[in-house]
């Protein structure tokens, strides 16, 4: 994906939906209608009760989902009914460890694999405790894409960026998902030094929430990925499926047309 | 007393915090930075004489230590069997064993120049010892309690708030424990420069789970030199409750070497471990990642932690530290499970016996340590930890007996 961006000269936009929410049967649709809408690639949460990274707004959305009974194994169908006719299109999926560690790393990774999953997003294991799950996911040719923060060192970016793969995911911001301070100067610093010393593209992520401020971050992120404002359309619909589809169409491709022109399919990772 | 005091084999954590296949540090990168920090403050100050001394001048005038150990005679002779000796953490300042950690991790705090600390809270004892300290170190201070607690241990959200604390209601989840501490790390990662969390048990993300027995040890020590000079020898069992487990590890740590001492750490049963409604993650749990570790945990078949039941808000907690994940499964300490019931008779037991009144949690110590005591028999002793005083839950204990206090 990253490698026809460049040829573009564009950042990715990656909007972000807890699976599930406001119901099961919603979430392929979604996932949809933001591809038509621009989307480059879809983040899809894994509905967690204990959601530790996450602000008020995707806590709700994992609730409602967990209110439906969605289980890991669930959000992996749907990632396999979206791929019946979005063959190319990178899924990603976001989540926390436990539910995969239920499930078991071999068992997950082959599931997600055969689903058509791209990479994952553990965001409550780091790279040290990684090794097993990591390991399973390369030898089905997934993605083990890492978490970098504004509190993380410049050995440690070095480390993670050895580990990880398709690209690492810059936190934005000292908080949870949704915070509402972004410094998008503090961002740009950290983003162009994260650059010396990783090949990997870096996406930018926490608390995006206007087509502005994905603009600024466009101009030197590699990828933009919008989570709570997304969802947030979500709930204010009510679980309105038509009042969803539009405002959350509008809403990607006012972000899409701030983050460049050309609205076209892409493949797949790598 | 030529008793070694410590099994030269057992060396828990390993430098990644890992007890066995528990431990660790499971959070989000945000974090690494601080737990780091927090490692490197904790490894100096704990072997620096000038600290040291600081950390035992506090607990001798401020805490009030140590604490004494107290043989129960009416209740030894109430259970029938070996000799109970209480521990008697209820004395210390504030009522219970949580200020021993929370003036360590203060004076880390300190040095580490931060300004403001964090805590979660669920009976509110821990929030009570995080807030005392913070005003006696003019640090402003943010405790987390769920909403569910807030309601059952009123009193000491009004402590709280006298010594000077936020007290903060979280509504997410199951509005207990658990969610305190999701809510306590959300605001960890978003005030990480200027904020020292202060976790008040043996859980949580390496270096917490060591450090807080560390601190907590000072009950096993002091225990260990109280019943030899009082009895000669070591006891035949230690009993303490489980929650999140710090009292039970303070207690336990200094005996891991002492093959002959067992250990027994009592879980909430609730309305039984059969039953959907109890806290007994050790007992009834499977393994699982939840708040910076790994452990034994109450979840679901599809890894969703699961509400958790028992009559004590303490230790109403769906996890356990993994250090004792690690002892359950080397079988150096088992672990058994009161039901509130249960729980209610050690309560009694203990105030009409011997004019102690524990605290819920600590409650259901003295139940089991009845029932094992019994079974023991004469010639035996058992330690059990009397970890806090009962004042916080007379409203609870009313309420079900139908009168209004």
């Amino acid at each position: 994906m990253f490698k026809e961006l460049r040829g573009e000269q564009r950042a990715a936009l990656i909007p972000y939906i807890t699976a599930g929410d406001p119901q099961p049967a919603a979430t392929v649709e979604i996932m949809r209608l933001m591809v038509e809408a621009g989307a480059d690639a879809v983040e899809l949460g894994v509905p967690f009760s204990d959601p530790m990274a996450d602000g008020p707004v995707i806590q709700r959305a994992s609730q409602r989902a967990l209110t439906h009974g969605v289980s890991i194994g669930d959000v992996l169908a749907m990632v396999a009914k979206f791929r019946e006719n979005q063959p190319d299109v990178p899924v990603i999926l976001m989540g926390y460890l436990n539910p995969v560690e239920v499930m078991g790393y071999e068992n997950f990774a082959k599931r997600a694999a055969d689903s058509g999953v791209d990479g994952v997003i553990t965001v409550d294991m780091p790279p040290e405790e990684a090794a097993d799950l990591s390991a399973a996911l390369t030898t089905r040719d997934i993605d083990s894409i890492y978490l970098l923060a504004p509190t993380t060192a410049p050995d440690r970016v070095r480390m993670i960026c050895d580990r990880a793969s398709g690209f690492v995911y810059y936190v934005s911001l000292r908080g949870v998902t949704g915070a509402g301070h972004i410094d998008v100067a503090d961002v740009e610093d950290h983003v162009r030094d994260i650059k010396t010393q990783c090949a990997l593209p870096v996406g930018v992520g926490f608390g995006i929430d206007s087509p502005q401020v994905a603009a600024e971050m466009s101009r030197f992120a590699d990828a933009v990925i919008v989570g709570s404002a997304v969802v947030r359309r979500i709930e204010q619909a009510d679980g309105d499926i038509q009042q969803i589809r539009q405002s959350l169409s509008a809403f990607i491709a006012s972000l899409r047309q701030a983050i460049g022109k050309h609205p076209q399919p892409l493949a797949a990772t790598p | 007393m030529a008793i070694p005091n410590q099994a030269t084999d057992y060396d828990f954590p390993d430098e990644r915090g890992h007890f066995g296949p528990y431990g660790g540090i499971f959070v989000a990168e945000t974090l690494m930075r601080p737990l780091a920090e927090l490692r490197e403050a904790y490894e100096v100050f704990l072997k620096d004489p000038e600290f040291l001394a600081q950390l035992d001048s506090d607990l001798q005038h401020y805490v009030g230590r140590p604490s004494p150990l107290y043989f129960a005679e009416r209740l030894t002779s109430h259970y029938g069997g070996a000799k109970i000796y209480l521990k008697r953490e209820d004395l210390n300042h504030t009522g219970a064993h949580k200020i021993n950690n929370t003036v360590g991790q203060i004076l880390l705090a300190q040095r580490l120049g931060k300004r403001r600390v964090i805590a979660e809270t669920g009976a509110g004892q821990h929030g009570v010892a995080t807030a005392t300290v913070a005003a006696r170190m003019g640090l402003d201070c943010v405790i987390y309690m769920g909403a569910e607690d807030i309601q059952r241990q009123a009193i000491n959200v009004y402590r709280m708030k006298l010594l000077g604390a936020q007290v903060v209601t979280v509504e997410s989840g199951s509005r207990t424990l658990k969610d305190a501490l999701n809510e306590a790390l959300r605001d960890w990662v978003t005030n990480v420069e200027n904020t020292f969390y202060i976790i008040g048990t043996v859980a949580g993300p390496h270096p917490y789970p060591a450090l807080v027995r560390d601190l907590q040890a000072v009950i096993g020590r002091e225990t260990r030199e109280q019943i030899l000079a009082a009895e000669q020898r070591l006891p035949d069992a230690l009993v303490a409750c489980v929650g999140g487990g710090s009292n039970a590890m303070g207690l336990f740590y200094p005996f891991i070497g002492d093959r002959e001492v067992a250990m027994y750490g009592v879980e909430a049963a609730g309305e039984g471990i059969n039953t959907r409604y109890h806290a007994a993650s050790l007992c009834a749990g499977k393994v699982g990642v939840l708040h910076g570790q790994r452990s034994y945990l109450l979840e679901n078949e599809h890894g969703q932690v699961i509400e958790t039941h028992s009559i004590s808000a303490g230790l109403d907690y769906p996890g356990v530290g993994p250090e004792h994940a690690w002892l359950k499964d080397s079988g150096r300490a088992q672990y058994v499970a009161m039901t509130d019931e249960e729980a209610l008779e050690g309560f009694y037991s203990s105030t009409r016996k011997e004019g102690i009144l524990p605290a819920l949690e600590s409650s259901h110590a003295i139940a089991y340590a009845g029932k094992l005591a019994n079974k023991l028999g004469p010639n035996k002793i058992v330690v059990i930890n009397l970890s806090g005083r009962g004042d916080k839950d007379v409203h609870t204990i009313a309420a079900r007996e139908g009168i209004e206090v």
